[in-house]
């Protein structure tokens, strides 16, 4: 099937080390001697634990519950004890620890009771949520919760399923293994996905360095009888970061601002459509992947592995050179070295590489850009690298997000052809997270304002109500006066037209009054006390409107000299960095 | 152990971007050597011996690793190009002024490697010309026999100055005569002059430039440079040049006279396309070099100066800062807002 492919603009060619590793089949990692199993495995919230130390656990049985809708299960990866549930250590650049599930293997591998679902009854809904249940997340490398992007746009139509099978990243190899021998339960994952996206066409992109990957997906494809159709794309590093997959078999360029949905396009690994297939035809929930251990190794190939095997054990199996002094956890572009070798594997491991100067030559010294321009030719995002950098180095950040620091997709590529060594991706994830630090601290700054000016116009409310308050009670008091003023008044009325001699000081309105009605002049004089009480409410909220318009010119700053400007200035700013730490203060009021 | 990704890197340095660009430059040297004579030969050394040592004293009195930087090879472009730019028999002196000039001053003071606003190579020629503006222009005939022995006295000072020396390059000797001539004089008539003037530029200097042209092709095919920054400042010559001798062919040269004669191709290829003092955006580099290709023309032709790259250059690094703001491209995904 010929196809119009696009090209996405830079990208680069290192060289692919990827035949090391993809000539054997895929071997059983065996057992390890505990597994240790991080509760954050996905993009979204962190899933509670739901064991405790001392449990039992089966294979496959539920341990971290999903919390919220972007978020996946975690289950047992085998039968055992649990350990603990304790902090380790994460395959995270940061080095920090994280909530972990520790299970000790009882040897038995015991499975949980699990079997195949009617998928053909089930409603796409249920689909969604039994792929959260079993933990189904993007193997790729992002670990996004896979049923929170099953779901079509609303409002545009969907154009294309995108099934990446790109592989771009050199020494990785696993999605090519995993396409090579499991190609159909791959192509049967990709149909549950078509079936819940309804798209018009459905992409497999595969690089065409792995032509035997793609020959054993389109012979699944034909066998199943699907219209899918698998596409060779040329091999040029990004072409497997899902932004470029999808302008090359589409011509579609999603913003970093955008969904890709909302351009009616969709992407997923080939490795999470496998596992989706698992979870809907076999009942089982993702407790191992496919990862290759590669680099300075006697035996590189690909190992299906348990999630939370410590990955020096893994290591082992591939037998390093007794040279190796780091892994590197993902590929050599946008790979990391873990904090050590007890760090475990998680769903969003697809390689280790045992790391040594043999390897992966140490860096010459970082020189002075020199503005060549190289890092903006190869970019895949055409940004322009150079200009960040010397921003990021400046600290101005603003600088950098106008020259659209967050659409960097950290490649690397720009730091690969950097003649002066400049490590770019670092400078850019520095600018990138003082950004993040910074939003923060102004959210917190805001928020402590937001709550000062709240008590303050709390206070200010107590005391108005307070006033009131008094206003009323000083009004009910004087009405209590006129009504016993007027009550003497009508007695003496009385006592005049009954003939009785009497003082004629009466109030003149209770007396036209009271000639002009048959009333009872008691609740005549009920009515006008009434009538002062509201009087004297209204009067007391004019007061009170009053004082705050008064109150309010104070504040103001319209009169004020540069120099009382910059003195208040000064101190708003005092305020601004004295207010949050004057957050736990409230509280504890 | 920290070391970020990525942790595969292609080969490539700051000095091997430079040793090409010194590669690109031996054709064009080999012409001049050749044709016009070995003089040039003892210039090249006199500059990179002045800016290396310019170089590592500005290093150490700025506490730089000079094992770091001495190497990367920028001053010796920057060499090369000065003496390449200044006449082959200029006084030892003169290309060692202009070469400290360029080190010191317009790279070092600026803050050193990738910090100047200026081409350091132009900044020495306009400093030259401006303050020794007879020698600068004192430019061998090509039919000069004199042997390398005589050339290097000349240089050095040991022999005087002979006649021979205060010939024009072929550009200066045409604007003269079409000056003195005042309308008297075509060009057709100028060109027939075989003393001075070869098949199509300035006898011997047109393969001078030639050379020029052919490493610089080869630096666009190695991807050292882009096609933007020759095309345009090559295109402006053109056009410009071309639209003048249309309207009067007997008092303006044609485009190909223009475009081997003086410093066109040198700039063209490796002055203009000075990552540092240039332009970075590929609409900025056309800019930017279409701007330099049109002053090199009207200064060369109705200004003062024999030859118009150097100021030309100069005064579109004054406008890179601004060119690149106004020039960014649009990025991946933003092309409809662009």
């Amino acid at each position: 099937m010929l196809m119009n492919l696009f090209k996405f603009k830079g990208g680069v060619k290192p060289p692919t080390n990827k035949t090391q590793s993809n000539t054997l089949p895929i071997a059983q990692a065996p057992l390890p001697s505990r597994l240790i199993v991080p509760l954050h495995q996905s993009i979204g919230g962190t899933p509670r634990p739901v064991v405790k130390a001392g449990d039992h656990v089966l294979k496959g049985q539920l341990i971290g519950e999903a919390d919220g809708w972007i978020s996946a299960a975690v289950h047992a990866p085998t039968s055992g004890t649990v350990l603990e549930v304790a902090m380790h250590v994460q395959p995270h650049p940061s080095g920090l620890d994280a909530m972990c599930v520790v299970i000790e293997p009882d040897g038995r591998d015991k499975w949980i009771a699990h079997g195949p679902l009617d998928y053909a009854a089930m409603a796409p809904e249920a689909v969604r949520e039994h792929l959260q249940q079993s933990g189904v997340v993007g193997l790729g490398g992002a670990a996004f919760p896979t049923h929170g992007k099953l779901t079509a746009s609303k409002t545009v139509p969907m154009d294309e399923l995108i099934i990446n099978g790109a592989e771009c990243e050199p020494f990785i190899t696993c999605d090519d293994l995993l396409m090579r021998e499991r190609a159909e339960e791959v192509v049967r994952g990709i149909g549950i996905f078509r079936d819940l996206l309804q798209p018009k066409k459905v992409l497999i992109g595969i690089e065409d360095n792995k032509p035997e990957a793609a020959a054993a997906m389109r012979a699944a494809v034909d066998a199943l009888n699907e219209p899918f159709l698998v596409i060779q794309v040329p091999t040029l590093y990004p072409a497997g970061g899902a932004k470029q997959l999808i302008r090359v078999l589409t011509g579609k360029e999603v913003p970093a601002a955008k969904r890709s949905t909302d351009l009616g396009v969709q992407c997923f690994n080939v490795a999470t459509a496998y596992t989706a297939w698992r979870a809907i035809a076999h009942g089982e929930p993702v407790v191992s992947r496919l990862v290759t251990v590669s680099g300075n190794v006697h035996a590189p190939r690909n190992y299906e592995v348990l999630i939370g095997t410590p990955m020096g054990e893994l290591l082992k199996l591939a037998t390093p050179h007794p040279d190796t002094d780091g892994i590197v956890m993902g590929g050599p572009m946008m790979g990391f070295l873990v904090p050590n070798e007890q760090v475990p594997v998680i769903k969003a491991t697809n390689c280790l590489i045992a790391h040594s100067d043999r390897v992966f030559p140490p860096k010459a010294p970082e020189m002075p850009c020199i503005r060549c321009g190289a890092c903006a030719e190869v970019c895949p995002h055409e940004l322009q690298p150079f200009e960040m950098y010397w921003f990021s180095r400046a600290k101005n950040f603003g600088k950098t997000q106008e020259y659209h620091i967050f659409d960097c997709i950290e490649c690397g590529c720009c730091s690969f052809v950097c003649p002066s060594r400049i490590p770019l991706v670092q400078y850019f994830r520095f600018a990138k997270s003082e950004i993040w630090a910074r939003e923060r601290e102004k959210n917190a700054a805001d928020g402590a304002k937001t709550r000062f000016e709240f008590k303050q116009l709390r206070d200010e409310r107590e005391k108005a109500e307070k006033a009131e308050k008094l206003a009323k009670v000083a009004a009910a008091q004087a009405a209590k006066k006129a009504a016993e003023a007027a009550a003497a008044a009508a007695a003496e009325t009385a006592a005049a037209e009954t003939g009785a001699p009497g003082n004629d000081s009466a109030a003149p309105e209770s007396k036209a009054v009271a000639e002009a009605t048959t009333l009872p002049d008691a609740t005549l004089t009920t009515v006008d006390a009434e009538k002062e009480a509201k009087r004297a409410a209204i009067a007391a909220a004019m007061a009170r409107a009053k004082a705050q318009r008064d109150a309010m010119p104070a504040k103001n700053t319209e009169a004020v000299t540069i120099e009382q400007q910059r003195a208040i200035d000064d101190i708003e700013a005092r305020r601004a960095v004295l207010a949050p730490a004057a957050v736990p203060g409230e509280k504890t009021e | 152990m920290f070391a970020p990704a990525p942790f595969l890197l292609k080969n490539t340095s700051v000095s091997q971007v430079m040793l090409q660009v010194c590669i690109a430059l031996v054709p064009g040297i080999a012409a001049y050597a050749w044709l016009v004579g070995p003089a040039i030969l003892v210039q090249l050394v006199i500059a990179t011996l002045t800016a290396l040592i310019a170089e590592a004293l500005m290093l150490r009195l700025q506490h730089k690793p000079l094992a770091m930087f001495l190497p990367d090879g920028s001053a010796i472009v920057t060499a090369w190009l000065i003496a390449l730019t200044f006449p082959p028999l200029a006084p030892w002196w003169l290309v060692v002024t202009g070469t400290l000039f360029a080190i010191v001053i317009a790279k070092h003071l600026y803050g050193g490697l990738g910090q100047n606003p200026f081409n350091p190579a132009m900044v020495a020629f306009a400093v030259c010309i401006v303050s020794f503006p007879a020698l600068m222009s004192q430019w061998p005939s090509i039919g000069l026999q004199a042997s390398l022995i005589e050339q290097i006295n000349i240089i050095l000072g040991f022999s005087p100055r002979i006649d021979a020396l205060s010939g024009a390059t072929p550009l200066d000797a045409m604007k003269t005569a079409l000056k003195l001539g005042e309308g008297g004089i075509d060009v057709a008539q100028l060109l027939a002059n075989q003393d001075i003037y070869g098949n199509f530029a300035g006898r011997g200097w047109e393969w001078v430039a030639a050379g020029y042209l052919l490493g610089g092709l080869w630096m666009w095919q190695r991807k050292l440079i882009t096609w933007h920054t020759p095309f345009a400042f090559i295109g402006a010559v053109t056009l410009i040049s071309g639209a003048l001798w249309l309207y009067n062919p007997a008092q303006f040269a044609n485009p190909l006279f223009h475009l081997f004669s003086g410093g066109t191709m040198l700039g063209a290829f490796f002055i203009a396309t000075d990552p540092v003092s240039g332009c970075t955006t590929p609409r900025g580099k056309l800019i930017f070099a279409a701007g330099a290709g049109l002053l090199t023309y009207i200064i060369r032709v109705f200004g003062g100066y024999p030859d118009g790259v150097a100021f030309a250059i100069l005064l579109m690094n004054l406008c890179v800062p601004v060119i690149d703001l106004l020039t960014q491209p649009p990025i991946f995904g933003m092309k409809d807002k662009a």
